[in-house]
């Protein structure tokens, strides 16, 4: 038996019921992870040592019964951007190559309390700016599925790791997409959950109000599961919200009769690749012969998400990374005359371009005179398209497309022209513009054998709902293992 | 930084020195011609923004009408200190070491 | 030349709040720790940390809105002010500037002029900065942030004054308001009130401001007035040579009485405020601001008539005695203590005050109780000591806080009332100074005061007096 090809939640089982030792999974996946980084190169972090006496400790609890939930004992990678403990946390950026952070972000807290066992920590793009894991100061990861190609971003690592089948599960984060478009071109399955979900301390922010933390799995109830494990309300995040009834695994339920399904015609136009816009009508046409009422709707505003979620993530990007300077963690360059040639020293050459590159759109849309032009040009904007959400909501119960235009593209295909990167979010950042829930499934592979991503987007505290018609679908097929994880 | 009356954006060398102060980036001249670049395109984009009447919208700067989340005035904390110092690059007993900020 | 000229002074307080915590974590606002003892991962800036706003600093800084009769705006929120200093761990200050909590308010002074409103823009919240030490043997500063996070209003007043008296006429009287609320102690020198003076100047008569200049880090009042002086006649000057006033921020160096500017090609000036998204805003509800209202304690002008109709204070007296509210506290704890409201005022006034001046204290460094103060008075209203014994044992109240009934008791200070003893004493006093005895015979009545001193100083300075006196006269 391959270990590392159970899901989180049956390697849960196994472990409780005696099955399998807490340490035996922990080391099938540090073996996985020495034979496969070399080809993927998921992580920037092994906490080897750290993981196998976890493990142990893990292993004991559970036998005298002081640990019971499904994840307990089960291990995890941990995106590069959560802070851990005593353990490296770098953004994947040079500006904190030796940054060993004194507290554990409240989402990694929740899950070492259901008993993870943290392997490491994942790539991603630095500081969670891109959309193919390139920009990352510590190498690319590569797709699982291809290694001549990207495995999307920021996530990328955490997704890559996954589909790999180097971990069970780990977590993301999403800021614009970067759970879900990652996932997608994975071919795992990753949820952002409602805004104020899931806490955000700990979690070296990139754009604040954007900002969350998801689970990414190999299918939707291990993403229920973990999404029930990291949900807490924190007293630490003032954005965080207290939820009810968060017993998300109550929705893996094989039943969508009778629900609504909207599908925004603006998500199926020009610049959606044809290949994954018939993956999507085909898991569409699935959905309404369980009984689901399936229509297309115009959704309206999409093309403004873009320019709205670059305006405001950029402003407040500008502002968080500011506290990267060289005075009090990180890296400090090594000559410099005076404080602000110490301060610009050691940005210019701690951070990589894309980051460099959003600071000073974030900070010239902010600087006197532009702020009402840019920024609150873009807050009313986002007033609209919640406005716009809304309306659709009133209608429907969730809403379905793609993720992603097209599948995974060749690595050092998109940094040459960073607009056109940007445009591939265009499904996916106004979801976090309005604070929504959303959830990217595999659906298929197109003809070079790339995954292709469903999203499914709910309104604003309904992931039961994404969650009971992403189990639904995902009755319908068997899940696709990539290449590398068969090695 | 000037409105063409075309509408497209220029950006000066000006401007990206000015943007460069306020982000404390120091950009080599290829950064720096490219940074102009960059912006020119991403600013052009943006100004689709422009074809939305949002006279009658208020800005949104939080999703969630949640207001009033405060902590009492009670103190916890005790000696922070060793580990706030841990990551300092460079200390001086317990305190954090900067270049000399006397003005002038 | 000066006389054509009006100065027009607007001024931004910054006062550190009296909460026991920093404005946005659980740190101590203590002071005289070890560098950056009172810090955590919010305070210092760490990465994935945020901030959760102190209740109680809401509720103070509404407090001191209240007092200065402003609007309190009832949904307010704080912005983001982005500036790289040392000082400031995440580059940038959470303060307010699109909503801040207070607004249109104003206080009135007293000069001799007479009485003059003040207007008062706004009042903010905001996060105090780390402390910079700098280095005596190295080119480099020492970064403390047990300062960082404790929670400050910032009042912004009108540009309604016109010369250093009025400025100081309105700090004081904004730092007995706020010493009054208990919102802070108000210390210039200890940082807990600063001020920054923005001032220009205009010709007589002109309705249009002239360019104001900005002057940071002013550390006492009596600073305060020199970098007034100072900075307006540099304006006049500037605009008399035909040249302009540049608009700039300039520090005030007050042992070599002049200010240079601040300017340096790295401060752009440009903070790029914008909402902060880690904070929710806050709402006060009609009844919250009920509340505050009702705990709001009695402030100096309502204390000062109280004083005169319930105390039968002279008006002098109230007016000393409200001028601190340190005084005022004493007063009203020593009065509920020994009931004599007069007396309390006496020593207060009197001795209290020559002591204070004696030593330069303020009357917050005021160290003695009401309870020592009331015992002092009782004992010397009923006569056990005397009144230059009361004096001599007030003094040691005032530097050591003693117990006055033990002190005396200890040191045997007690009167004598021991008629026996004292004729005793008297008579052989008579004896011993015949010359005197006869100068009084002789109508010199001055001779008299001799006798009671030798007297006095035979009974060690513990005689009642008035027994003294008239056993002499009787045995003459």
């Amino acid at each position: 038996m391959n270990l590392l090809s159970l899901t989180a939640v049956e390697l849960g089982k196994k472990i409780k019921a005696g099955e399998v030792k807490v340490e035996e999974a922990t080391r099938a996946a540090l073996k996985a992870i020495e034979v496969k980084e070399e080809q993927v190169h998921s992580f920037v972090t092994v906490n080897q040592e750290g993981a196998l006496k976890r493990a142990k400790e893990v292993q004991k609890k559970i036998t005298e019964g002081a640990l019971t939930g499904p994840l307990a004992g089960v291990p995890v990678a941990i995106k590069d951007n959560l802070c851990t403990k005593g353990m490296l946390t770098t953004c994947s950026s040079k500006i904190l190559y030796n940054f060993i952070p004194t507290y554990t972000a409240e989402a990694v807290l929740n899950l070492e309390h259901a008993g993870a066992v943290i392997l490491g920590k994942t790539n991603m793009d630095e500081f969670a700016m891109g959309s193919t894991t390139e920009t990352s100061a510590y190498g690319v990861t590569r797709n699982p599925w291809n290694t001549e190609h990207v495995p999307g971003g920021s996530s990328g690592g955490s997704c890559a790791a996954v589909a790999a089948e180097e971990v069970f599960y780990a977590l993301g984060s999403d800021t614009g997409g970067s759970i879900r478009q990652p996932s997608s071109f994975c071919g795992v399955t990753g949820l952002k959950p409602t805004y104020g979900t899931v806490s955000r301390y700990g979690l070296i922010a990139y754009g604040s109000s954007l900002d969350q933390v998801g689970p990414i799995a190999k299918d939707v109830t291990d993403c229920a599961t973990v999404l029930e494990a990291i949900t807490s309300y924190d007293k630490k995040d003032s954005t965080s919200i207290e939820r009810k009834e968060a017993d998300f695994t109550s929705a893996l339920v094989d039943d969508v009769r009778g629900m609504k399904i909207g599908i925004p015609r603006d998500y199926l136009g020009e610049g959606l690749d044809s290949e994954v816009k018939e993956a999507i009508l085909a898991a569409a046409k699935i959905l309404e012969e369980k009984g689901a009422i399936v229509e297309q709707f115009d959704l309206s505003l999409v093309e403004y998400a873009i320019p709205a979620y670059y305006v405001i993530a950029a402003a407040e990007a500008s502002s968080n990374l500011e506290r990267f300077d060289g005075v009090k963690y990180g890296y400090r360059t090594k000559e410099y005359q005076g404080l602000h040639n110490m301060y610009k020293k050691s940005r210019s050459e701690g951070f990589g371009a894309e980051v460099k590159r959003r600071i000073m759109l974030g900070s010239f849309v902010l600087s006197s005179g532009y702020y009402d032009a840019y920024y609150l040009k873009a807050l009313r904007t986002k007033a609209l398209i919640k406005q716009a959400f809304d309306q659709a909501f009133a209608k429907y119960d969730i809403l379905l497309g793609p993720t992603a235009p097209t599948t995974a593209p060749k690595l050092g295909a998109s940094l040459s022209d960073p607009l056109k990167m940007y445009l591939g979010d265009i499904y996916t950042v106004s979801v976090n513009l309005a604070g929504l829930p959303g959830i990217s499934l595999p659906c298929g592979q197109d003809s070079k054998g790339l995954p292709i991503g469903l999203q499914l987007i709910g309104d604003c505290f309904q992931e039961k709902k994404i969650i009971r018609a992403a189990y639904a679908y995902e009755q319908s097929r068997i899940y696709q293992h990539s290449p590398l994880a068969d090695q | 930084m000037e409105q063409i009356k075309t509408g497209k954006n220029v950006i000066s060398d000006q401007t990206i020195e000015y943007v460069g102060i306020l982000a404390k980036l120091e950009l080599s001249e290829e950064e720096k011609q490219a940074a102009k670049k960059d912006m020119e395109r991403m600013l052009d984009y943006i100004d689709k923004l422009n074809e939305l009447d949002t006279s009658q919208t208020e800005p949104m700067s939080h999703i969630f009408s949640v207001k009033n989340v405060f902590r009492e005035d009670v103190a916890e904390h005790v000696d922070g200190g060793e580990d706030t110092l841990a990551n300092a690059p460079e200390r001086k007993d317990r305190a954090f070491v900067v270049p000399k900020t006397v003005d002038q | 030349m000066n006389k054509e000229y009006e100065t027009v002074i607007g001024l931004e307080v910054h006062v550190e709040l009296a909460t026991k915590t920093k404005i946005f974590c659980s740190c101590s606002t203590a002071f005289g720790s070890a560098p950056n003892t009172h810090t955590c991962p919010v305070c210092t800036g760490m990465p994935g940390s945020l901030p959760v706003l102190n209740k109680k600093v809401v509720e103070y800084a509404i407090a001191v809105g209240l007092a200065t009769g402003c609007e309190i705006n009832q949904y307010s929120k704080f912005d983001r002010k982005n500036y790289f200093y040392p000082d400031n761990p995440q580059n940038y200050q959470i303060s307010q500037l699109y909503l801040p909590i207070c607004h249109d308010g104003g206080i009135e002074i007293e000069t001799q002029a007479g009485t003059k409103m003040i207007g008062i823009h706004e009042i903010h919240m905001e996060e105090d900065a780390g402390k910079l030490i700098h280095d005596d043997w190295e080119e480099v500063s020492l970064v403390d942030y047990n300062r960082s996070g404790v929670p400050l209003i910032e009042i912004v007043s009108e540009p309604d004054m016109r010369s250093a008296e009025e400025v100081i006429a309105y700090l004081d009287k904004l730092r007995m308001i706020i010493q009054y609320l208990g919102a802070s102690d108000c210390k210039m020198q200890e940082g807990s009130m600063r001020a920054d003076v923005n001032l220009s100047v205009r010709k007589l008569g002109s309705k249009e401001f002239g360019t104001r200049t900005e002057m940071k880090n002013i550390g006492s009042f009596k600073a305060i007035a020199r970098a007034i002086e100072a900075e307006k006649a540099r304006q006049i000057d500037l605009l008399e040579s035909g040249e302009s006033v540049v608009q700039e921020t300039r520090r005030w160096n007050d042992e070599q009485g002049y200010s240079y500017a601040m300017r340096s090609k790295e401060d752009a000036q440009d903070y790029r405020y914008f909402p902060e998204p880690d904070l929710v805003p806050i709402e006060v509800s009609d009844q919250w601001l009920q509340k505050i209202r009702g705990r709001q304690p009695e402030l100096r002008d309502q204390k000062y008539k109280r004083y005169v109709e319930q105390y039968g204070l002279p008006a002098y007296d109230a007016q000393i005695l409200t001028s601190a509210k340190k005084l005022a506290d004493l007063f009203e704890e020593a009065v509920k203590l020994c009931e004599k409201p007069k007396k309390v005022s006496n020593w207060l006034m009197g001795e209290t005050m020559r002591l204070m001046k004696e030593h330069s204290m303020d009357p917050e460094d005021i160290a003695f109780s009401p309870v020592n103060l009331a015992k002092l008075i009782v004992l010397a209203d009923a006569g056990t000591i005397n009144g230059t014994v009361a004096k001599e044992v007030f003094e040691q109240v005032f530097a050591n806080d003693i117990d006055p009934d033990q002190y005396v008791e200890q040191k045997g200070l007690k009167t004598v009332n021991d008629e026996d003893a004292l004729r005793k004493t008297i008579a052989q006093i008579i004896e011993d100074n015949p010359k005197s005895v006869e100068d009084y015979h002789n109508g010199k009545e001055k001779a008299i005061g001799f006798l009671v001193g030798q007297t006095m100083k035979a009974m060690k300075g513990k005689a009642n007096p008035g027994m003294v006196n008239q056993i002499l006269k009787e045995l003459l």
